[in-house]
């Protein structure tokens, strides 16, 4: 199965939802949709990875690129990440120490609504 | 060793994800693994098939990309060979730590270290003619 990608706006976020395989063909899709929503002017983009089935390092990757492209801009990712499979793997890469893992795109837009950031920064 | 599967596939990517399926699979076909290692087995024969598809393009080599899997002996045995160039196994290079501002430059370089952390045990032999990754995980 191939990566899906649904995009919507929820004010100020851009939702990202993406399902399927997040691996070596996948992740040209997902850069290649963060970088469409950053050129139309997002900053702050939720990938909710809730339908994903899978993802390897190749996939990491592409999330590392987009938390990259955002806060090079002065934006931010936020990343829903509900299934420990899915999780685990992001744990493995410690990419659960360079920005939150949220268990819902209510949870992960939440906490940056109440100023308490998305993502944990770094010193 | 004996129940099991051996692919071979063209050096092209939209071929990993049948290999995980393959793999996966044979080995759910085996009474062997729990789920959770069966996630963590696809992980590795994802990053290990990919590597080696990437070593054959790189190297202009139209080769097909060897996968093996094998149950018995109380593991499941994985072996993944390429005719790639090969590189040098004692200088990859380290993930810088997460603190670091140069961890977001690197997107790419984590699959063999996915690998050895998901895998009960793993050996890899490199050289020009070719890569053998081989892992394993320990059934219960």
């Amino acid at each position: 199965m191939s990566v899906t990608i649904h995009r919507r706006e929820q004010a100020p976020w851009t939702v990202l939802r993406v399902g399927g395989d997040l691996d070596v063909v996948g992740a040209p899709e997902v850069r290649q949709a963060v970088v469409t929503a950053v050129s139309d002017g997002s900053r702050l983009v939720v990938l909710d990875l809730s339908a994903l089935d899978f993802v390897d390092s190749f996939g990491i990757g592409a999330v590392v690129g987009a938390l990259k492209r955002l806060r090079q801009r002065g934006g931010d990712l936020a990343v829903v990440c509900p299934v420990p499979r899915i999780r685990r793997v992001f744990e493995i890469c410690d990419l659960d120490r360079i920005l939150a893992l949220h268990d819902s795109v209510d949870d992960a837009t939440e906490v940056q609504r109440a100023g308490r950031g998305s993502v944990p920064r770094r010193p | 060793m004996s129940d099991g599967v051996e692919i071979e596939i063209p050096p092209r990517a939209d071929y990993v994800s049948l290999v995980r399926l393959v793999v996966a699979a044979a080995v759910e076909l085996a009474p062997s693994l729990e789920p959770s290692r069966i996630d963590d087995l696809r992980v590795a024969v994802s990053e290990a098939t990919t590597n080696a598809i990437q070593a054959h393009i790189r190297s202009g080599c139209r080769g097909r990309v060897k996968v093996c899997c094998r149950c018995g002996d109380g593991k499941v045995l994985v072996t993944v060979r390429d005719d790639g160039g090969g590189f040098d196994v004692d200088a990859l290079p380290e993930m810088p730590p997460p603190e670091s501002p140069a961890r977001l430059g690197r997107e790419s370089g984590m699959g063999i270290s996915i690998i050895r952390t998901l895998a009960d045990g793993s050996s890899i032999d490199s050289g020009p003619q070719g890569t053998e990754v081989r892992f394993y995980f320990e059934q219960p």
